[in-house]
């Protein structure tokens, strides 16, 4: 069902999408927050740009942007799917616990930041162009990617990535050569059972875009995760 | 007792936006108000500002002082101040439209003026100097007298209410001007008056500004030391003076201004390969310490010409930037350029402490 939403206030548009039965198309998306926030059971195709919050607290419903994507998208999504047709803001994913990003284009400040696991829900952020600094800031869990894709020879991400990262795992599709890394990190080029683990990952993510997964594997992939030798301790209290 | 910055707090947000046409080409306030629609929630009422520059032609040697007044007598009081030191060349009410949503108005004039030089001559000042000492000294004496915009052929225009409703009362769509900034406010730690809302503006500086200064003391107290008086119960006015000294006292580019107050991290500064540029963030930061500006801001600087945007070097606040044509848009939020330019092109968001400068173009008088 299409719904016109331009002009409507962001609590009016979650109940249309409510109201309306199955998928649903957004036209004429302006700004408006928060857009299906904590729904499952539905798709959702958004044209415009959506403003922030976007899939906050997502419970399984697919959303799609044919367009760019502001801040906190996903912002502690549980479950389903976000797909973002060109560039997302800052703080993607924040503290997601479920589900998956896929962007295509770059991502800006903090994306993935305080993401976190917990048994079988372990959230994917996958983003096929650059990313801002404090990529995967406060990490607690899930997978993070970024594939650098049409980067040329700009950085694959910008300052202290993986600052106060203490869970999880990040590939870069990068040799990471001038990245710094924080000292309890541990940046290491990827083995090949990552390797076969990443086509797991990207498999679906490739199918969203037309990516050839075989292309995309091409290249070196640095994996950070963090040093369980070196871990953050005594910082505030000693016990 | 009026509270002041850091006396009261009220939760916050805010929003900016800026558009320029570097061809010059003139485009009326509705625009840059309608900028403000998709971004409501972002303010709450309590302030909405706009600063148009290339406005006021027919007037454009004169400084336009734009002021609030609490009543008739001061304004009397007021224009004597003035009378001592400009010639006056037209005074008026500003003209706005009567609205449901704006209330409790002061009264407000604009009066374009230019100050006289027997008086530049015998206290050996330029006029800008002149004019931004007669501002603080009505802004701090005067009581019930705020000068609100005080530049050449431009002016702020700002009020408590809705930035979208502020557009409408003061009839923007009746001015054309090459450049325009906006604000929403949501106040932080002050209450929202129609002086403490944003732009704040000094000579042709204006600054709207989302955020919050965290070194607010640290950089007022270092700048009230050159003659400048924070007394608008609001943190930003600090970002305008500092801006002002920064660039029209100490001469530095917009550029090194935008290092001094986000300067880069020790860290980041010592990994720098190009030696000129790191030996001049060195000298920046030892030489201007206290104005450094730290905690989340993004702010747009308007100036005669061009606009700067600028983010703090952690990039607490969301700013993004587009294009199409000879314009260049600036938001909180692409929404709100798309509601400028549904077509926007090249949108990307700069990174933290990377200032953007948009000039208009070489040979465009503006």
């Amino acid at each position: 069902m299409q719904i016109d939403v331009k002009e409507m206030e962001f609590r009016a548009v979650n109940e249309a999408i409510r109201q309306a039965e199955g998928d649903c198309e957004l036209t004429g998306c302006r700004g408006q927050r928060f857009i299906g926030a904590g729904m499952s059971g539905k798709e959702i195709v958004i044209r415009g740009t959506p403003g922030n919050a976007l899939g906050a607290y997502l419970n399984g419903a697919d959303i799609t942007v044919l367009g760019n994507a502001q801040d906190a998208v996903g912002d502690t999504m549980n479950d389903g799917k976000i797909i973002v047709h060109g560039h997302i803001g800052d703080a993607a994913g924040y503290a997601m616990r479920g589900g998956k990003i896929y962007v295509k284009g770059n991502a800006g400040y903090r994306a993935g930041i305080h993401m976190k696991a917990y048994r079988d829900k372990v959230p994917q952020l996958i983003i096929g162009g650059t990313a801002g600094s404090f990529l995967g800031e406060y990490q607690a869990g899930g997978v993070i990617v970024v594939l650098g894709l049409g980067a040329g020879d700009k950085p694959i991400v910008s300052n202290f990535p993986c600052t106060g990262m203490h869970g999880g795992k990040l590939y870069l599709r990068s040799d990471c050569a001038g990245i710094r890394f924080p000292p309890q990190v541990t940046a290491r080029p990827a083995d090949a059972e990552e390797i076969a683990a990443l086509r797991t990952i990207l498999l679906d993510y490739c199918a969203a875009f037309g990516y050839d997964i075989d292309v995309i594997l091409q290249g070196p992939f640095t994996v950070a995760t963090p040093d369980t030798a070196n871990p953050y301790r005594q910082m505030y209290v000693a016990n | 007792m009026k509270p002041m910055e850091g006396q009261i707090r009220i939760p916050s947000g805010c929003a900016i936006a800026a558009v320029i046409a570097r061809d010059g080409e003139r485009m009326t306030g509705e625009s840059v108000v309608a900028s403000m629609r998709p971004m409501h929630d972002r303010s709450n009422g309590l302030g909405g500002g706009f600063a148009g520059y290339g406005i006021y032609p027919a007037y454009r040697d004169f400084y336009a002082l734009h002021l609030f007044f609490d009543c008739r007598d001061t304004r009397k009081a007021c224009e004597a101040l003035l009378k001592e030191g400009f010639e006056i060349y037209h005074a008026e009410r500003i003209p706005t439209r009567k609205i449901p949503a704006i209330t409790d108005e002061p009264i407000i004039w604009r009066y374009f003026a230019a100050p006289l030089q027997s008086v530049l001559t015998d206290l050996q000042l330029d006029e800008k100097e002149y004019v931004v000492r007669t501002v603080t000294r009505i802004n701090t004496e005067l009581k019930g007298a705020y000068v609100f915009s005080c530049g050449k052929n431009m002016g702020a225009f700002k009020a408590v209410g809705f930035p979208e409703d502020v557009g409408e009362y003061y009839r923007l769509d009746e001015y054309e001007g090459y450049s325009w900034t906006a604000h929403g406010r949501y106040p932080t730690n002050t209450p929202g008056w129609w002086g403490g809302a944003h732009p704040f503006a000094l000579l042709d500086w204006s600054v709207v500004h989302n955020g919050e200064i965290s070194s607010y003391d640290a950089n007022r107290r270092y700048i009230e030391m050159f003659g400048y008086k924070c007394n608008l119960q609001t943190d930003t006015e600090v970002i305008t003076y500092i801006m002002d000294y920064l660039l029209r006292r100490q001469g530095l580019t917009m550029g090194e201004a935008a290092s001094v107050v986000a300067a880069p991290f020790w860290s980041t500064i010592e990994n720098k390969t190009d030696p000129e540029d790191k030996a001049k963030h060195i000298y920046l930061r030892t030489v201007f310490p206290n104005l450094l500006i730290t905690g989340p801001f993004s702010i747009i600087l308007g100036f005669n010409g061009g606009l700067m945007a600028l983010n703090d070097r952690l990039k607490l606040r969301s700013m993004v930037v587009a294009e199409k044509g000879e314009k260049v848009f600036i938001a909180s939020e692409e929404a709100a350029i798309r509601a400028m330019e549904p077509d926007a092109e090249n949108v990307w968001s700069p990174a933290g402490g990377e200032p953007v400068i948009v000039k208009v173009n070489e040979g465009v008088t503006v």
